[in-house]
């Protein structure tokens, strides 16, 4: 199947990923093959299959709704680069 | 005493009895990292100093006559993305090169408090993506074997370090293989266990309905040790199972009446190398004078399950690694907008492969494609799971290879579709969430280990290690 330019950069959109020209235009030629070969499944007949999402028979695994401490803020934040005492600081975001 | 060529449950026996202690063995094994990692490159980070305190603290408790768990003071080495406390981990990312978790993940908790000893954090395929060590930020790691060819992937470093002598025992991930190839490609023992009887609380996720942390060792005995370590229930990860502990007394040996299956596709698949099939056979014969009974079994779907596993694992992991966005941890590429911070932060800080992956996993989410492809392949998972179930109704084990090959040259260009065929063989055990064990089973003419693959029904774990554990007894490599 053939994936247009215009896919791979939506798609690129999408993942919050930029592809400069060279990227985006070796992207589309290995996404075109990847997705041909994934294309090998429809030689399977599953008709009669519904799709699988979790092995095993578990449902609803729940804990009590009890209130337990988390973890420290300070501990927390220590990871990131950018924050203030209390949080994480980005862009402005909102005009 | 040869501290380094002890196994991990001999050492452990060594510590008890006090014919070593655990900070000398610590010292031997970080003397040998220093030595010969500069080469290897199997780890990451190496935690000497920590490492040698609680040896120190293991040796005390050991005097004051506490029982502590089968691998109490055993030095231990830990795949780089799984959390480790306070210690970096860092997925062999640049996303995550500066990254020091707040919290240990559950099988740290446990190793640790069973008194076990972390050594250090083991090189990997960035982000568990890849099959070779090539993808890894930090350069890859060599098969210790042979340097120009590849230790396999994800969990190089950790097999690596095990075939080496730098470590006796490690703990991997497995999601398509990444524990069981790159063991057969350094000739050591590697488990895949049943999907959730380790929790991954705490593991970085690569595929969520996939990935399994296991344990990389010499032996089958040290891998059952470090199951009874590891395994078990967790609050903290909700796709975990109740089962009972026991691997290591589980393991007697014997194999009188085990139907083992050899599936006729897999070894007249395409690209098998003759001497890997043969060798793999071979372990029938050895189990067969044990008592077992070998039986031709047909799993035809092998053409299907590297498809399928592709699409689920790259839909599941470009949702896992969205979280990678500069804000809360991981690098940050300072940006005047959010949408340019999360887009150039994710362009400069992931590898090719992982890029390639968000992308296939975004596309086969997408609108439009999401039933032809994303849907598909969870329906091709069902008739996966559904061929596994009826053919565990006449046979107990299935005996197939690891790799259609051994370890090809480091540095070898190749195009995503090929590399990614190389996991034919173990990828379907991930898919249908059975367990599976890899074993040394020989030498090929080129020099290089071959593996042997042993898969069980769902959480036939104990079954699995002990066939393995049967061969090993039988067969001195």
């Amino acid at each position: 199947m053939t994936i247009t330019n215009r896919e791979v950069n939506y798609i690129a959109e999408l993942s919050k990923l930029e592809l400069d020209e060279v990227s985006c235009d070796k992207m589309k030629s290995e996404l075109e093959s990847i997705v041909e070969f994934m294309a090998t499944l429809n030689k399977l007949d599953t008709e009669n299959a519904e799709p699988l999402t979790h092995i095993g028979n578990l449902t609803n695994v729940f804990r009590e709704d009890k209130v337990e401490p988390s973890f420290d803020r300070e501990e927390i934040l220590k990871n990131a680069k950018n924050h203030t005492e209390e949080c994480f600081t980005v862009p402005k975001t909102v005009e | 005493m040869d501290v380094l060529n002890l196994t991990a449950l001999e050492l452990a026996e060594a510590i008890k009895k006090g014919e070593i202690t655990s900070k000398a063995a610590t010292e031997s094994y970080l003397k040998k990292i220093a030595e010969t990692d500069g080469d290897i490159n199997a780890y990451i980070t190496v935690d000497g100093e920590n490492a040698l305190k609680k040896a120190e603290e293991i040796d005390r408790r050991i005097q004051n006559g506490e029982l502590l768990g089968p691998l109490a003071g055993v030095p231990v080495a830990v795949k780089d993305n799984i959390c480790t406390k306070n210690l970096k981990t860092t997925c062999a990312s640049k996303m995550l090169e500066c990254f020091v978790p707040p919290y240990n993940a559950t099988v740290i908790d446990r190793l640790q408090e069973s008194g076990a000893v972390i050594i250090g954090k083991t090189n990997m395929d960035e982000f568990a993506m890849g099959n070779t060590g090539e993808t890894s930020y930090f350069g890859c790691t060599k098969n210790p074997l042979s340097k120009e060819l590849t230790p396999g992937g994800s969990s190089s470093g950790s097999a690596a370090a095990v075939a080496s002598g730098e470590a006796v025992i490690a703990l991997g991930s497995d999601t398509g293989g990444s524990i069981r190839q790159p063991a057969a490609f350094c000739g050591v023992t590697g488990f895949k266990p049943t999907y959730g009887t380790v929790s991954r609380y705490g593991l970085v996720a690569h595929a969520s309905s996939l990935d399994q942390i296991g344990p990389i060792a010499r032996d089958v005995r040290d891998l059952a040790a470090m199951m009874d370590i590891i395994g078990g229930v967790d609050p903290m990860d909700a796709t975990t199972l109740s089962t009972e502990q026991g691997y290591l007394k589980a393991l007697s040996g014997d194999v009188k009446g085990l139907k083992i299956g050899i599936p006729t596709e897999w070894f007249n698949a395409a690209g098998l190398d003759n001497e890997i099939a043969e060798r793999v056979k071979s372990v029938a014969e050895v189990l067969s004078g044990k008592g077992a009974k070998i039986i031709e079994i047909s799993l035809p779907f092998i053409d299907f399950a590297v498809p399928a596993y592709y699409i689920i694992s790259s839909a599941e992991a470009s949702s896992n690694l969205s979280r990678f966005d500069g804000v809360k941890y991981g690098a940050r590429t300072d940006s005047e907008n959010l949408s340019s911070l999360y887009k150039k932060t994710r362009t400069d800080n992931f590898g090719d492969e992982v890029k390639r992956r968000i992308m296939m996993g975004t596309f086969v989410l997408s609108s439009g494609y999401f039933d032809a492809y994303y849907r598909k392949a969870l329906k091709v998972k069902a008739v996966i799971k559904q061929n596994f179930d009826e053919v565990f109704k006449s046979c107990d084990i299935i005996l197939c290879p690891v790799t259609p090959t051994t370890p090809q040259k480091l540095g070898q260009v190749q195009d995503p579709v090929s590399s990614y065929l190389t996991d034919i063989f173990t990828v379907s055990a991930n898919i249908a969430g059975l367990p599976a064990l890899s074993v040394p089973c020989g030498v090929h003419s080129n020099g290089m280990p071959i593996g042997a693959q042993l898969i069980g029904n769902t959480l036939c774990d104990k079954q699995v290690l002990n066939t393995g554990f049967a061969y090993q007894s039988e067969v001195k490599l």
